[in-house]
């Protein structure tokens, strides 16, 4: 696969070039996948690509690629959120932010059936105490009512306790509509649902310019691993959006970074949070959120620090996602208000986001930005400022793009189109008889890797062999839930590791944790006689190994 | 689905292979109990002991010194010699008391058990189950150590296992959190190995781990241990590039103005252990918040009946062989409670702050009983004591006591009254105070 992306990619003149492959980017490329050009316009028949279990195939007509510098797709501000599906009513009515969400929202129910990734609708709360929460949850449920927000209403402390009995709060403002989702798998299958419609995706890609041939009327994109050629660029960079754009020549964008932080609980909190819980805005402060997941744990956060510039990790490798003590003390003391029941001995992890953010030169937050500027540069959808409730608003704004294309060249859809997806199937969501079932057709399901989430191995071959070429450990991470429990892969990222090199017929020093230059491991801890020393056969190391009883 | 018509019938299901597991399971058979499996999720045999390839295992048991798999050597020998039954590459993903409809004898009410295998969902009713799953290594998310999230920071076990049983080198320049035991073994281990170990740190003022341990794989070859110093931030996006170390005052809380920049590929943690109890909460066994092992009366049976514990997944031991040796008493109780019941456990133990819990929780006063027992800070010249209705009923004087150690004490049951709780503590003989 390597070999052929290597080979091929400065030939090829591309027709849509995503850069991102985040949730947005990915669902631009979906989008982009449902038609063909009329015909003359693409340039032909692609190379195809055989083999694998994900029927793959080359659209016949456009040629789509996503370019994404990281080794996954869900690796930024993606997968690095609250995972709420919001409502749509703390947005300006009339604001893309505002409409693309209550179409978000009205969809996410047939999108998350469709592409087979986890979407609750839980509702949410607006939790008040003061007379001037109830004014403000009041102007908040007026403008929801404006923007088409259905289902608002207030509530009172009865109703509220008897939903959330473990929550302190006079009032709440219900929002029956807002969910929760699982934002990694939501990504991976807009991605694969992409990639399986003919998008390539080439990971570790990153963009360092992009020139628009004028005679040609053919983008040259830079890249650290080669040119691409392609007739339409779309910016999606998310956190690069203010690069990407001033490398098309749209300068001026003033993108600040908000740095959010967040403490994840163990599942058994998930019992006492059956729904997003929020405070009432103020005009300066959101305040800590206390917000279930798809999985039960429980999510503490975000705050939010705002910096200039996208803070950046000391070793050169990506953005900053540290949390500092001073973020961990703030949330939980803050939280606690809320929900007081916020225990170190549940801490399961803390983890970090961040948010590109246009403002305007007094530092007030603009809307989405989304433009074809054909003055300046012609045939490229720039996108800018793309934040929350971009995870809730990722399809119509995809739809949006691809409108604006339509504008300037005619796209057909095409028959062939399959915008269904299926996952990989979970042990841990099956019934006893499913998981017999399971286990008679493949083994490997009665083979369980990870203890805590209950992953088997065939799960885990599964997404090692995703169609997106994904083998980073977080990425195994982030399909199945391995490693992501309570005891973060104390027990099972060996086996998972090791996999990794069985699979991809990698040597130990190149499986990579997360980013480039993440080497897990430095070596064998003994050579001998040129075979791997292996002192106990671990687990997971053959293809059969059945029980052993003796009885 | 209770009434699964598939399920087969077992006496005594133990769940975990491990040394619990199988000093249990000798002894049960060697009572009489020839109804019996041992379930297993690992492909082999051992459980943790498989990859401690250190020695001094056995001393107390067998008087002489074993690495962990001599060690489960013995009692796998012994589970083969007898032919005692066990499913290994089977992972037990649900226990519960079976209801007495389902259950369907007059006597105890049976429990169900399933596990998945390679070759299918299997399930048991059982009259009784045993609980040996062991315990897991505190992580990094759960002390919320500040930093970034590179590549490079493993629990000592999983450095361990790496190591051990995979052949995988994780480490070149390490700093180790926390001086459990298996922190300052790989410490050693590491070194050997060709990586530099430059400190260990650890939150407390005294060592978490047991003062051989300091002598021999730290002392030994020049790494330094620092105590009342923590790490306070993790660098590197990528692989790890360094923590911050900082001293931290009597309360734990670290002194600004302290932090140390330590430049690393690896930080090793060993910062304790939890019992893994997942299995048994769903099976409505209650915990003790202190251990976070079950609640136990001196039979080692738990709050349901029928459902037993021992070994780390009961509480943290810090000799394997006090686990085996624990195990053997719960093979014991087991078997009565199969050939007609236990006698009832009125009498609670209770502790005062300078002891961190005991086991068993509550005891019959029927018999004589050995409590297990850590002091919750050192102590030296001390006096322990156990105390019923005001009147001392057992007591032992130490010179010193520490929580790295277990201690046991002795109660006799002659000197007890019929009712009344009976309080445990330690009290300093001459000027209470800490230090190692």
């Amino acid at each position: 696969m390597e070999k052929l992306l290597a080979d091929d990619r400065e030939p090829i003149l591309w027709d849509y070039l995503v850069i991102g492959g985040g949730v947005v980017g990915s669902a631009i490329a979906r989008e982009l996948s449902r038609y063909m050009g009329r015909q003359g316009q693409g340039q032909g028949q692609g190379p195809g690509v055989s083999g694998g279990p994900f029927p793959l195939s080359f659209n016949p007509a456009l040629k789509i690629g996503v370019l994404e510098k990281n080794p996954d797709v869900c690796c930024e501000t993606s997968g690095r959120n609250t995972a709420v599906i919001h409502g749509g009513f703390a947005y300006d009515t009339g604001s893309l932010k505002a409409r693309f969400c209550v179409e978000g929202n009205r969809g996410m129910t047939k999108l998350a059936e469709d592409l087979d990734f986890r979407f609750i609708r839980t509702g949410k709360v607006l939790i008040g105490n003061t007379d001037a929460d109830m004014a403000s949850l009041k102007r908040t449920m007026a403008q929801g009512e404006r923007n088409g927000v259905e289902g608002l209403r207030l509530m009172d402390g009865e109703e509220l306790h008897r939903r959330v009995p473990s929550v302190n709060g006079k009032f709440a403002m219900w929002s029956p509509n807002s969910g929760i989702v699982d934002p990694f798998m939501y990504t991976i299958a807009l991605a694969e649902n992409a990639a399986m419609n003919g998008v390539r995706y080439f990971l570790n890609t990153g963009v360092t310019a992009a020139a628009f041939d004028t005679a040609e009327k053919v983008y040259r994109v830079t890249t650290n691993r080669g040119v691409f050629r392609s007739r339409w660029v779309i910016n999606s960079a998310g956190l690069s959006c203010g690069q990407v754009s001033d490398m098309l020549g749209l300068t001026g964008y003033r993108v600040v970074f908000s740095k959010d932080h967040y403490i994840i609980l163990d599942q058994r909190c998930g019992a006492d949070v059956p729904l997003p819980l929020y405070t009432v805005p103020s005009n300066t402060y959101m305040g800590i959120h206390v917000t279930p997941t798809v999985d039960g744990n429980v999510l503490v956060g975000p705050d939010a620090e705002e910096f200039p510039d996208l803070p950046l990790s000391g070793d050169g490798s990506g953005p900053l996602y540290d949390v500092p003590q001073r973020n961990i003390d703030f949330l939980a003391e803050d939280a606690s208000i809320l929900w007081p029941h916020i225990h170190k001995k549940d801490y399961i992890r803390t983890y970090c986001g961040i948010l590109p953010k246009w403002t305007d030169e007094n530092g007030v937050i603009q809307d989405f930005r989304i433009e074809i500027r054909d003055d300046i540069a012609p045939q490229a959808v720039n996108l800018v400022g793309i934040e929350s409730p971009g995870l809730t608003c990722a399809v119509p704004i995809a739809r949006h793009v691809v409108s604006m294309i339509r504008e300037r060249e005619p796209l057909e859809e095409r028959p062939d189109f399959n915008g269904r997806r299926k996952g990989i199937r979970r042990f841990a969501d099956m019934t006893d008889t499913e998981r017999a079932e399971a286990i008679r057709r493949d083994p490997d399901y009665g083979e369980l890797v990870c203890r805590c989430e209950r992953v088997s191995r065939a799960e885990i071959l599964q997404a090692i062999r995703n169609p997106l070429g994904v083998e980073t450990m977080t990425g195994i991470k982030y399909r199945t839930r391995s490693m992501m429990g309570r005891c973060q892969g104390g027990y099972c990222q060996m086996r998972v590791e090791q996999m990794l090199e069985e699979e991809k017929h990698r040597s130990e020093t190149e499986i990579l944790y997360s980013r480039p230059g993440s080497q897990v491991l430095f070596g064998k801890v003994r050579e001998a006689g040129g075979e791997t020393a292996r002192p106990c056969a671990p687990a997971g190391t053959g293809a059969s190994c059945p029980s052993e009883v003796r009885q | 689905m209770n009434r699964d018509i598939n399920a087969r019938e077992a006496d005594v299901l133990i769940i975990g292979g491990g040394p619990a597991g199988l000093a249990a399971a000798v002894r049960l058979w060697d009572s009489g109990v020839r109804s019996l499996m041992i379930l297993e999720r690992e492909k082999q045999l051992g459980g943790i002991l498989r990859q401690c390839i250190h020695d001094g295992f056995g001393l107390t048991r067998f008087g002489t010194t074993l690495s962990g798999p001599e060690y489960a050597r013995r009692f796998i020998d012994e589970v083969e010699k007898r032919g005692i039954p066990c499913l290994t590459n089977a992972a037990v993903i649900d226990i519960r008391p079976l209801t007495p409809e389902d259950s369907g004898t007059g006597g105890p009410l049976l429990k169900s058990v399933t596990a998945a295998t390679r070759d299918g969902l299997r399930k048991w009713r059982a009259k009784a189950v045993v609980l040996a799953m062991g315990c897991r290594e505190r992580t990094r998310g759960a002390l919320a150590i500040p930093g970034e999230r590179p590549a490079g920071v493993f629990t000592a076990g999983v450095a361990q296992a790496y190591m051990n049983l995979y052949n995988r080198m994780p480490a070149r320049e390490a700093v180790i959190l926390g001086s459990g035991d298996i922190g300052m073994i790989m410490a050693r281990r590491l070194t050997l190995e060709g990586a530099h170990v430059q400190a260990v740190f650890e939150v407390l003022p005294y060592p978490s781990g047991l003062p051989r341990n300091i002598e021999q794989c730290l002392n030994d070859y020049h790494i330094p241990l620092h105590l009342s110093h923590t790490v306070t931030a993790i660098h590197g996006g990528a692989r790890l590039t360094g923590v911050t170390v900082s001293e931290v005052d009597s309360r734990m809380k670290p002194i600004p103005g302290t932090e140390k920049d330590c430049p690393c590929d690896t930080l090793i943690l060993s910062v304790g252990l939890i019992p893994e109890n997942e299995l048994s909460l769903d099976a409505g066994v209650k915990l003790d918040g202190r251990t976070r092992g079950a609640e136990v009366d001196e039979f080692f049976q738990t709050s349901v009946p029928g459902v037993f514990s021992a070994g780390n997944v009961l509480h943290v031991h810090d000799l394997v062989d006090f686990v085996s040796l624990e195990a053997e008493a719960l093979a014991g109780s087991c078997a009565a409670y199969l050939s007609g019941g236990l006698p009832e456990c009125a009498l609670n133990i209770l502790t005062d702050r300078s002891v961190n819990h005991t086991v068993p929780m509550r005891i019959s006063g029927a018999r004589d009983v050995s409590l297990s027992l850590r002091p919750s800070r050192p102590f030296r010249d001390c006096r322990l004591t156990a105390v019923q209705n005001g009147r001392e009923i057992a007591s032992k004087s130490m010179k010193k006591a520490i929580p790295a150690e277990m201690i046991h004490l002795e109660i006799p049951a002659a000197r007890l009254a019929g009712e009344g709780d009976i309080t445990v503590s330690i009290v300093a003989q001459e000027g209470e105070r800490g230090g190692n």
